[in-house]
């Protein structure tokens, strides 16, 4: 049986580029979310993408960030949370 | 009415900041229940959901300034004895043990003081009780909205073993139009707080009540316990029984024996099929599919009529 | 967790109940040695924690130290109900006048511990309180008082009318197994039997201690003063593959709970199923209307998708398992949507088609509209509480069979 670790089928996140190196926004969105979806990379924004499918939808990555700087994105429906 | 609960009925959490207390405390406020003060060693002067939150029940109760009726505890096994000794010693008389893998022996202690102090003890390892329309205690039914969907006011007393299967039982009575007087998750040990047979005189006495479903499993003897029960008391109340866990009594699936003075202290550990067989001879219908409770309970009614 | 019999015998022994001159030898020369200690006549007993050791030829008399050694040699290779012995005890033939029984365990009706003791030990207590009632005598204990002498000292004069030094010397045995009981959390500490010598005194020439297991966290020193390793394990039968790497699964992720059996299931429907007695009620469904489970499971509390999936794995390469039946009671804690997400992961990391191998998914409750439209996404017909667990199930054998 083939064997594969798949990742990002069901959730994907789309950071803009204002705050891809934004260092405080890193470590406030790494803080936030209860998945350890993001992550803090030297003050550059990282998305851990074994973590993506764990998204509970709790809209705080949203919350944080500044409107459009995180889009979550639903692929089995192609809606979105943003702000 | 209902039994246990009422519309004024208070009560504190214990363990209040815990993860599983926080949530449960969100649901019960929204469900319309009085929360009116938790305990969190060492965490006064916070407060979850505006609830505000106390080191001892000494001190709820007096801020509260007049005795608390319930607590919901829900604080981890090797610390849950100390905090329902605590409830019962300030008064408290309605105690639901949620947490679960607490050692038989401080359970029998906290029910044995519960006994003399003339307090009654839910669980432990349960999920509460609820009135429907009236109040919530604990967890059972999940966030307000979901429990509303599936328990609706009605007739139907509830007792059940298992958490999960007293809302799924619930839900079926509602959609049969039936809905439910309280339901209880009276816990899943071996030594628990109120069996069915403690229970029944409170549903007797409860004049929204008209009839009584039971989940069961293999395991103890409270069927025995309720059967004698109603022998020995003037019981007027029809009874629907559920049994899960049937296939347990095959031959290949015997990976726990009991062993054998067990059987001589509480007579020979009933078998499923004993159970069931048990329960039919002394009227209580058991039925084969949870889908069909509602039906048999409607049979008893129409036949009490 | 259950005790090999010289555990029990040092368990015993601390709690100042006189026991034999045994030897636990786990070679031979060491069941020589032992035998020579003792003198005289010894019995050589296998250690497993199965039952049946005198049938299976797990308990053996010598008459001298080479005899011994002897049959120490046998016993040692013997397996017994599956299991290898982790030594043997060497016992001295005991000149016995009287055999009696003593036990404490719990009475679950009356939510006390209870006391019993017979004259007639040695045989079947469930028998004897059968047919000679007025042989076996019982007592309750508080919960709450320190455990008194003189209760032990009523249940052992009910006993057939003990008296005189039986009495006196049977009841600080009885008194002191009590107390044993209560310290360790024992589920059952049975002596069977206890036998009066031919010089008055009395032994315990074989004991039987459960201890349960919610408690055996805080017994770690008695535990390590006996000898017992935590980490062995002590089930009757040994865990399947399929059930050490559910476990290990829900051992790494503190989110949600997942248990998985599968002694004494050979079927090919798997199950992916929750919680507690809703596991149990669907297994059931599935049985009645001829389905055969390949497994049983439990899932619990809030699980990740890590988990979800992890569980639906496990099923999914099972030998024999061709299709996944994905049912629940509803649930308020559990997530409808992150199952969902789990099980369809689990199909696509197999290299399968979710929609063939999920021959049913009935979860009704907590984000089941979110669930819904994931399952739709990969062609899956989401069943909400309108279809009673019975129908899922029978839906599932049917798609199975069909």
């Amino acid at each position: 049986m083939a064997e594969q670790q798949l990742e990002g089928i069901f959730i994907d996140v789309e950071i803009d580029d204002a705050i891809a190196n934004d260092a405080e926004m890193a470590g406030k969105l790494e803080e936030v979310c209860p998945v350890d979806i993001f992550a803090n990379e030297d003050g550059k924004l990282a998305v851990v993408r074994e973590n993506l499918d764990e998204c509970v939808l709790c809209n705080l990555c949203v919350e944080a960030a500044p409107p459009g700087g995180v889009v979550v994105k639903k692929l089995y429906d192609g809606t979105e949370l943003r702000r | 009415m209902s039994i246990l609960l009422t519309e004024d009925f208070t009560f504190i959490v214990q363990g209040i900041t815990g993860r599983e207390a926080v949530n449960l405390t969100r649901e019960c406020l929204d469900y319309g229940s009085k929360i009116v003060g938790g305990v969190t060693p060492g965490r006064k002067g916070r407060d979850v959901h505006g609830v505000p939150v106390f080191d001892t029940v000494e001190q709820a109760v007096a801020d509260h300034g007049s005795q608390i009726d319930g607590s919901v505890v829900t604080v981890p096994p090797a610390f849950t004895k100390d905090a329902v000794f605590e409830a019962i010693e300030n008064g408290i008389k309605l105690i639901v043990v949620v947490t679960e893998r607490i050692p038989r022996r401080d359970v029998a202690e906290m029910v044995e003081l519960a006994n003399l102090r003339g307090a009654r003890i839910i669980g432990p390892n349960c999920l509460g009780i609820i009135a429907p329309g009236v109040g919530k205690m604990g967890g059972i039914g999940g966030p307000a909205k979901d429990a509303a969907k599936a328990y609706e006011p009605g007739a139907i007393g509830v007792m059940s073993r298992s958490g999960g299967m007293t809302t799924e039982i619930s839900s079926t009575l509602t959609a049969a139009g039936l809905g439910v007087s309280t339901a209880v998750s009276i816990g899943g040990d071996a030594i628990i707080g109120s069996t069915y047979a403690e229970l029944m005189p409170l549903f007797e006495a409860d004049e929204q009540t008209e009839a009584i479903v039971i989940y069961t499993e293999p395991g103890g003897r409270m069927e025995a316990e309720l059967v004698d029960w109603r022998t020995e008391n003037d019981a007027k109340l029809p009874i629907v029984a559920f049994m899960a866990g049937k296939f347990m009594d095959d031959e290949e699936m015997q990976g726990m024996s009991f062993g054998h003075a067990g059987t001589i202290v509480e007579g020979a550990e009933d078998s499923a099929t004993q159970k069931i067989a048990r329960l039919q001879e002394a009227g209580i219908p058991v039925v084969e599919r949870i889908d069909e409770i509602p039906g048999a309970v409607k049979d008893k009614l129409g036949a009490k009529v | 967790m259950r005790f090999y019999e010289f555990e029990s015998r040092r368990i015993v022994e601390r709690a100042g109940i006189p026991v034999t001159e045994y030897g636990f030898c786990k070679t031979a020369a060491e069941a020589r040695e032992a035998a020579e200690r003792i003198g005289g006549s010894t019995v050589i007993k296998s250690q497993v924690l199965t039952g049946g050791r005198m049938k299976a030829g797990g308990v053996k008399f010598a008459d001298t130290p080479e005899e011994a050694e002897g049959h120490a040699e046998e016993i040692l290779k013997l397996e017994i109900g599956g299991h290898m012995p982790v030594g043997v005890l060497v016992d001295p033939k005991a000149e016995v006048e009287q055999e009696y029984y003593a036990a404490v365990l719990w009475d679950g009706r009356a939510k006390r511990p209870m006391m019993l003791f017979s004259d007639m030990g040695g045989i079947d207590i469930e028998e004897v309180a059968e047919k000679h009632p007025d042989h076996v005598g019982r007592g309750h204990l508080s919960n709450l008082h320190p455990i008194p002498d003189f209760r032990a000292k009523e249940v052992v004069a009910a006993a057939g009318g003990l008296t005189g030094r039986e009495l006196t010397r049977a009841t600080p045995v009885l008194a002191r197994l009590a107390q044993l009981q209560h310290d360790y959390d024992m589920t059952l500490a049975e002596i069977n039997p206890l036998a009066r010598l031919t010089d008055g005194s009395f032994v315990a020439l074989d004991a039987h201690m459960e201890m349960e297991d919610e408690a055996v966290g805080r017994h770690q020193k008695m535990l390590g003063e006996i000898g017992v390793e935590l980490e062995e394990p002590r089930e009757l039968y040994e865990p399947s593959e399929f059930e050490r790497n559910v476990k290990a699964i829900d051992e790494a992720d503190h989110r949600g709970v997942i248990q998985g059996k599968d002694h004494g299931f050979t079927g090919n429907l798997g199950l992916v199923i929750g919680a507690g007695g809703g596991s149990l009620t669907l297994t059931d469904a599935v049985r009645s209307q001829g389905g055969k489970p390949a497994n049983y499971a439990e899932i619990g509390g809030n699980p990740s998708v890590a988990k979800s999936c992890g569980l639906a794995k496990e099923v999914l390469q099972k030998d024999g398992v061709e299709k996944i039946a994905v049912m629940m009671s509803i649930v308020s804690n559990t997530r409808v949507d992150i199952v969902a997400r789990g099980v369809i992961k689990a199909c696509l990391e197999l290299d399968k088609d979710p929609a063939e191998t999920i021959a049913v998914f009935r979860i009704p409750g907590a984000w089941e509209e979110e669930g819904s439209k994931i399952l739709g996404k990969y062609g899956i017909e989401f069943r909400d509480r309108s279809t009673s667990m019975w129908e899922a199930a029978g839906e599932a054998v049917e798609r199975i069979q069909g």
